[in-house]
């Protein structure tokens, strides 16, 4: 999907103008210790432009009340955005109607809405879950909590040493006994950039439903649900310049409307006694109790702000960081980058020899620098590659060549302390 | 204490060339120390010749601030009692934790150069796990964890099993 042609690319590079973009965020003016803040952490939480912080603030000084209840004036107001919100998600996703996009308070949260929905109904005892190995740990827990409750069994997708699922092996570990499939779209860890179109269409020959966890692609590339053809597809608001505790869980209606709900409480129903409750129809069906209002009309902003740039632009310009990135840091010695897939996005992992991911990552903070070290909730993968840790240098769109240079300058700085 | 000054020539010496680093022989007390969160992990061999610590070993896999902070505590409490020992856990913990007067009464010693760690919250951790572990071995605990419900770090100073 981010695959572009070079003539374009070439285009785009002298359009995209980096500092204009810069300009909106706020927050990249910081010092730290007095250095400039170079922020390579947005894979684990992006940061948000003057736009969506107008908009929040816009909300909640002129806009705000409880939604879906009151017929005063600020309850129609803030209902009006909040669902226009929703069709704006439902736009920048593909999806076939507005109904189908309910707002969760993240990727996480959506997983457990599939799974207490759709797996604790549909997925009983000997039954099979497909995962990978590359897998966001909020995509292997809910699973394993599911598979734990009703006997069922987790199949695992092996990885080739580049970060690349095997396909091979995906399609062998189809059975009779295989119910559901949840692959990561891109890898958090290391960037790789799954075939989850061909992985769906092998699922739906066999008739068994996908979720795609799209937290770390929703940021950087045009997502198309009814071109994926994905049952469910979750993502995050606070990766994509919105706010936190505001995600989306995109399902198909049919199977949305089969599921069973995953929270009781008020907007989720239609009528309520005390011998029988009758749910509401979807997306409130999902949607118990007050959601964050601001934080989805927040979302609505910043994925207007994205679209505003281009998905497409955006793609090309951390495509153009990465490779410069991958380039600079492959000159230096004692330093392997860790997922070398094909096709990646933005996200560089490494590890430097003799000095601890930890480590580098106290020196790179002292010169401004922000980085993540860990296992990125991914211990499984790191386990696969044998190490407990990496470095990641994770790429925005409001992210300059300049910055990569200070990364690669700390990187160095780092080994001397070492030496 | 500025951030910058954690990664002083001390520590980094330990780091290169950690002392007691190794498997000990013939141990009385053993514990595996382990952060999940990072995925470091070493383990702690001492020997208890009656309330003295003989001999004390170290190894396992961590960053250089872990590294260095568990070759530095073995130099510090080899030859120690147990209450020793147990005394400097309590005061490098306290001050990793910022809640130690430095210019107050205390033994830390060169241990000091640790001090850096209390501005680094997400390094704390590094630093206090090989005393951490020490704690467990002393007190016949065989493995703990910096995310453990039951942190030996609570149980009784000195209490034996």
């Amino acid at each position: 999907m981010t695959s572009v042609e070079p003539v374009l690319e070439s285009q785009l590079a002298s359009t995209f103008d980096v500092e204009r973009v810069r300009a909106d965020f706020p927050i990249l003016k910081l010092k730290i210790d007095g250095r400039p803040l170079v922020y390579l952490d947005s894979a684990a939480s992006g940061q948000m432009p003057q736009q969506v912080i107008d908009r929040l603030v816009r909300y909640q000084t002129t806009q705000h009340a409880n939604i879906h209840r009151a017929v005063h004036y600020l309850s129609e107001m803030a209902t009006a955005e909040f669902e226009g919100s929703r069709c704006k998600l439902q736009r920048f996703i593909n999806a076939r109607e507005d109904r189908e996009v309910i707002f969760t308070s993240g990727t996480t949260d959506a997983i457990n809405l599939v799974m207490h929905g759709y797996g604790r109904k549909f997925i009983g005892a000997g039954d099979e879950i497909i995962l990978t190995t590359l897998e966001h740990h909020s995509n292997i827990v809910p699973w394993q909590m599911l598979a734990e409750e009703k006997g069922a069994r987790i199949r695992v997708v092996p990885i080739n040493d580049a970060g690349e699922l095997l396909l091979d092996e995906y399609e062998q570990l189809f059975n009779e006994h295989t119910k559901f499939v949840g692959v990561m779209h891109v890898s958090n860890a290391l960037g790789s950039i799954n075939p989850v179109k061909q992985m769906i269409a092998f699922a739906h020959a066999r008739g068994v439903p996908v979720l795609i966890d799209g937290a770390q692609a929703a940021p950087h590339m045009k997502i198309d649900v009814q071109d994926l053809d994905c049952d469910f597809y979750a993502f995050s608001g606070h990766k994509m310049c919105g706010p936190t505790g505001i995600g989306i869980l995109y399902g198909k209606a049919d199977l949305l409307e089969r599921m069973q709900p995953f929270k009781g409480g008020g907007d989720m129903i239609l009528s309520v006694t005390f011998e029988k409750t009758i749910y509401n129809t979807i997306p409130q069906k999902f949607e118990a109790g007050t959601p964050p209002i601001a934080a989805a009309i927040g979302l609505g902003a910043a994925v207007d702000y994205l679209s505003a740039i281009g998905m497409e632009a955006i793609a090309t310009h951390e495509h153009a960081l990465l490779s410069y990135a991958t380039e600079q840091i492959r000159r230096l010695p004692d330093v392997r980058i860790i997922g070398t897939a094909a096709l990646k996005a933005a996200v560089l992992s490494f590890v430097v020899e003799g000095v601890h991911p930890h480590d580098i990552g106290t020196l790179l903070n002292q010169q401004g620098i922000a980085v993540r070290t860990g296992h990125h909730c991914a211990q499984p993968l790191m386990q696969r590659f044998k190490i407990p840790a990496t470095s990641r240098a994770s790429f925005a769109f409001y992210n300059s060549m300049a910055e990569v240079d200070t990364l690669i300058a700390g990187i160095r700085a780092a080994q001397k302390v070492f030496a | 204490m500025h951030t910058k000054s954690l990664y002083q020539e001390v520590i980094l010496d330990h780091n290169r060339k950690p002392r007691n680093y190794g498997i000990l022989d013939h141990a009385s007390h053993h514990a595996v120390g382990h952060n999940p969160l990072c995925g470091d992990r070493l383990e702690i061999a001492l020997n208890l010749d009656g309330e003295h610590i003989d001999r004390i070993a170290f190894h396992g896999e961590s960053c250089a601030i872990c590294k260095a902070s568990a070759s530095m505590m073995t130099v510090a409490v080899k030859g120690k009692t147990r209450a020793d020992a147990e005394t400097l856990i309590q005061e490098f913990r306290d001050m990793a934790l910022d809640r130690l007067d430095l210019d107050g009464q205390h033994h830390l010693g060169r241990l000091m150069v640790f001090a850096g760690v209390r501005d680094l919250p997400t390094r704390v951790k590094c630093a206090i796990l090989p005393w951490h572990t020490l704690h467990a071995a002393l007190n016949s605990v065989t493995s703990t964890s910096t995310e453990a419900a039951d942190d030996p770090m609570n149980a009784p100073v000195g209490s034996t099993s």
